[in-house]
């Protein structure tokens, strides 16, 4: 017992928020402070795009005097681990990451552990140019972001398909599932815990349960069996329909696209709504591809930024977390030409130069309108995905 | 070598047992191995491990002697030579990637069999990633040959094979009975720790199996990487525990391997004793002759495949070709790749240089003192190639950490130096020891002191087997991606690094594109360590190789 008040009176002290020095609010004295340093911004490098775009980023923070170092990972978890293997070795203080490109279940994570700096997020200047109302900006997979973290996109998921092929896609999971029983083996997802396969896993599950309103609270406070027994009921008719039987499966995104145009799947998805349009213009699909989207909607998160408890250089992470949310660059970000994620800001805020700049972006033929997107969903408690990665895994994940 | 290992071992240990104080946990227990018998796939994982990591081991090492016994002086085997050194350079990765693409459903065999078999959509057949982790052997056995290879030709001129051969054969004893029966009992012991090394890495390997391996479940080390990389940071218990039991389970095979051993040795002597002479094996000759042809063409047109895709436009299938070439992939990534580039080679250059040094010192202190390095010593600097890297390198970040030097070059290039150091020491180790000192004693009766036999005799005669090394060290270097991350803090990129990041999206293209630059890298050492003994020796037959 005594051990155990010992852990949580550790645990207790461990989640104290860090107090923000320096002030962010106080945006004069850190951009002083933000002259000559190098930020470490380790985010994940497989994408083409993705780092273009930082680079970019990198020249508009050279011109604030502030150094950017892309740090490519392959898996967000390298900045996460590397975070908790400074703090087991006690360096509280110059640590090797500044910025991490973070989502929501390694937020809830760190969060959690106490190794986020902050709140420093809602005091950047350029977060006025946000709808304080939108709550995809204020909570992380329903954690609450407390300013401990920084929106730059927002992304969707979207279904793609080619149209040469299958010119009336399914709009629904169970439309899916019957099309899956005429076409056997031309549908695959990625494996979980792959993000995008766990998404699959989410969307399914909001879409079949009888009761979506308890996926907003932690798992343990719902009903796990009855909300989750039409996803698993789903999950045992669609698997024999897989790809390779559901004996094997993608490894991640990329893989789906390249399945794609090996012409070994007719339907695939991504976490991005301009996929397709990116690919296509890659010659990684060809132009007879086009997105869609299920009825009643698809899941939506926002991309974020977090600065780790002991980052070295703070105020430099400040400003290009800022830089991530001026006009210009959410305008860049958002234009599918350059990589095509949703921008974050508000348009009613913004002057009409800025406006401008959002209104001149043209998507392809493969991209759909805002209107075809539809509102986002909001992600399920980090928990709900934890619980469903390890059951489908219990289910599914060992072959027999 | 024990301290940085041990050093590793203990930051692994500490979580296995449940202590972990970054997440509050510092009570001791064996909750994390109670959760790891827990996981319903751990018998298969644990299976597939050991099967293919057992498996490829034979297979590769079996193919090697073949070929060695069949073709070893022969014109087709200085080709194949030529043929399956190179590969060596080519990063594990890469090799996979392509050979994926040579024997997928939809890959270029299924694309040359579509129009014949009027398929329009490649079938749905579970080829790679197949349950008994099939293609996930082949892989590896495509790889781990021309290491094999290399390691056995470095070691066989000192056994004088030729010799025995003409003395076997003028019995008329077959030619390649003639020499499993007389060279390859010799050669054995030799190359044993590099098939040791073979064994422990294809049972740990991560990236290989993560294209080529099965998913459901997957094999030990690519679970024990999944539950690191879980957002869930309790996973990291159940991670270090499954850490130590790859360990445990490597240290089983290497036994079993072991067994094996004494049961060939005894089979084999049973067979001499018949004093059959398998004179007609000319059929296994041409089987090991085409195998070796095999395994060489998967790895060079799989490496064609990934420069066809690095130029692709769209491709689809059944086409056997791109529908168009661009070089737009090359300009986007060419500009980016140079200064990992350069980066790779300032590491890699130190590294073997350190390394290269430390071992010929070693070697030519063993050699005045008359000194043999006891077994536990080698067991020592092998320690690294056994103990998976995933076991120990998270502690040895740690230690870097509290040491405050990681982030920076020399943290990396001391971290190099631990794995390439064993393969230095693997490749020269018996060349040097099986040079002839009748050498040194006529240089010596001529006047020259120790150092001028080391410097103007020996080392002029090892001059191809210490090039070999140095080759075999730079590819070493060049595919550490591991240590590189963990040590380097994300600040020292290297072409690894930026291709494992870049191979992460998975785009067929990017990967050509890094994994041409990356076998560029490590294919400079293998041409010089193959032209230069030419160029030097021109006039020294003798000193040529064979």
């Amino acid at each position: 017992m005594k051990s155990v008040i010992a852990a949580a009176t550790l645990a207790a002290t461990l989640a104290l928020p860090a107090w923000a020095d320096p002030d962010p609010a106080d945006w004069q004295a850190v951009r002083e402070a933000a002259q000559g340093q190098t930020v470490y911004w380790n985010a994940w490098g497989g994408s083409d795009s993705v780092n273009a775009f930082i680079a970019w980023i990198g020249a508009q923070a050279a011109d604030r005097g502030v150094t950017l170092e892309h740090v490519k990972l392959s898996d967000t978890a390298e900045a996460v681990s590397r975070v908790l293997a400074e703090k087991t070795a006690g360096r509280d203080t110059g640590g090797g990451i500044d910025l991490i490109w973070i989502n929501g279940e390694n937020f809830a994570a760190m969060k959690e552990e106490g190794l986020l700096f902050g709140p420093w997020a809602e005091a950047l200047p350029n977060r006025a140019l946000t709808d304080p109302e939108n709550a995809a900006l204020s909570a992380d997979f329903t954690v609450p972001t407390d300013g401990l973290e920084s929106p730059w996109g927002t992304a969707q998921l979207v279904f793609y398909h080619d149209s040469a092929r299958l010119p009336e896609p399914p709009r629904s999971m169970s439309a899916l599932l019957d099309w899956a029983e005429d076409n056997p083996g031309r549908f695959a997802f990625p494996q979980p815990p792959d993000f995008l396969g766990s998404t699959f896993l989410k969307q399914a599950l909001i879409e079949l349960t009888p009761d979506r309103d308890a996926l907003s609270l932690p798992v343990t406070q719902a009903d796990y069996a009855a909300v989750t027994a039409p996803l698993w009921e789903f999950m045992d008719a669609l698997t024999p329909l897989l790809w390779r039987q559901g004996r094997a499966y993608p490894q991640n995104s990329a893989r789906l696209i390249q399945l794609m145009a090996d012409n070994e799947i007719d339907i695939g998805f991504e976490f991005n709504p301009n996929a397709a349009a990116n690919a296509i213009a890659n010659g990684q699909l060809p132009d007879s591809v086009r997105s869609h989207v299920h009825e009643g909607g698809t899941l939506g998160n926002a991309s974020f930024v977090a600065i780790p408890y002991n980052a070295n250089a703070r105020e430099g992470a400040m400003v290009v977390a800022n830089i991530l949310l001026s006009p210009e660059a959410q305008a860049r970000m958002a234009d599918p030409e350059i990589w095509g994620l949703g921008t974050v800001l508000d348009m009613t805020r913004l002057d009409d130069a800025d406006r401008a700049r959002f209104e001149a972006i043209a998507a392809g033929p493969a991209t759909l309108s805002a209107a075809e997107l539809g509102a986002p969903l909001p992600e399920p408690h980090p928990s709900w995905m934890e619980r469903l990665e390890e059951d489908w895994a219990a289910r599914y994940g060992i072959a027999e | 070598m024990l301290g940085p290992v041990a050093a590793g071992l203990a930051g692994t240990l500490l979580p296995a047992f449940g202590v972990m104080p970054a997440l509050g946990r510092i009570e001791p227990g064996l909750m994390p191995f109670r959760d790891l018998m827990a996981w319903p796939g751990l018998p298969r994982a644990m299976a597939l491990s050991a099967g293919t990591g057992l498996a490829a081991t034979a297979l590769a090492l079996g193919l090697t002697v073949l070929i060695c016994a069949g073709w070893q002086g022969t014109r087709a085997f200085r080709w194949l030579e030529r043929a399956l050194s190179p590969l060596l350079s080519v990063p594990h990765a890469a090799a996979a990637f392509g050979l994926a693409f040579l024997i997928a459903p939809s890959g270029w065999i299924a694309r040359a069999i579509a129009p014949l078999a009027g398929w329009e959509r490649p079938p749905d057949l579970l080829i790679l990633q197949d349950p008994l982790g099939l293609s996930l052997i082949a892989g590896l056995v495509v790889k781990e040959v021309p290491f094999l290879l290399l390691m056995t030709l470095a070691a066989l001129p000192a056994l004088r094979p030729g010799q025995s051969l003409a003395t076997a054969r003028s019995l008329g004893y077959g030619r390649s009975t003639g020499w499993l029966l007389t060279v390859f009992p010799r050669l054995y012991p030799q190359i044993r720790l590099p098939v040791y090394a073979v064994l422990a890495f294809s049972m740990s390997v991560v990236d290989v199996a993560l294209i080529l391996g099965p998913s459901t479940p997957p094999t030990l080390s690519v679970q024990v990487l999944r539950w690191m990389n879980d957002p869930d940071l309790a996973l990291r218990l159940r991670a270090a525990a499954g850490a130590l039991l790859q360990l445990a389970l490597t240290v089983a095979a290497l036994g079993l391997w072991r067994l094996g051993e004494a049961v060939v040795a005894g089979l084999g002597r049973s067979r001499i004793a018949t004093g059959r002479r398998g004179a007609r094996d000319g059929a296994l000759r041409g089987v090991s002759l085409l195998l070796g042809a095999l395994s060489a063409a998967a790895v060079v047109l799989g490496l064609a495949a990934l420069a066809v895709w690095s130029l692709a436009g769209f491709w689809g299938f059944p086409a056997l070709l791109p529908d168009a070439l661009t070089l737009k992939s090359w300009m986007r990534q060419g500009g980016m790749l140079i200064a990992p580039a350069t980066e790779t080679l300032r590491i890699a250059l130190p590294a073997v240089a350190i390394a290269l040094l430390l071992v010929l010192a070693c070697l030519e202190a063993e050699q005045r003192h008359g000194l043999r390095p006891t077994q536990r010593a080698l067991w020592l600097l092998y320690l690294p190639l056994i103990v998976p890297q995933i076991a120990f390198l998270p502690g040895l970040q740690i230690l870097a950490l509290v040491g405050g030097i990681d982030g920076t070059r020399a943290a990396v290039i001391a971290a190099h130096v631990i794995f390439v150091l064993p393969y230095l020491f693997l490749s020269l180790s018996d060349p040097y020891r099986a040079w002839d000192t009748r050498h040194a004693a006529v240089a010596r009766a001529l006047g020259a002191s120790p150092s001028g036999v080391f410097w103007r005799v020996r080392l002029p005669m090892l001059l191809r087997p210490v090039l070999t090394a140095v080759a075999v060290g730079c590819a070493v270097s060049v595919g550490q991606f591991l240590p590189t991350l963990l040590l380097g803090g994300g600040r020292v990129p290297t072409l690894t690094t930026e291709a494992v990041a870049l191979a992460s999206g998975g785009a067929r293209r990017v990967i050509g594109v890094t994994a041409l630059a990356q076998t560029a890298a490590a294919f400079l050492p293998f041409a010089l360590a193959l032209l230069l003994p030419a160029l030097i020796w021109r006039n020294r037959r003798g000193l040529r190789h064979g």
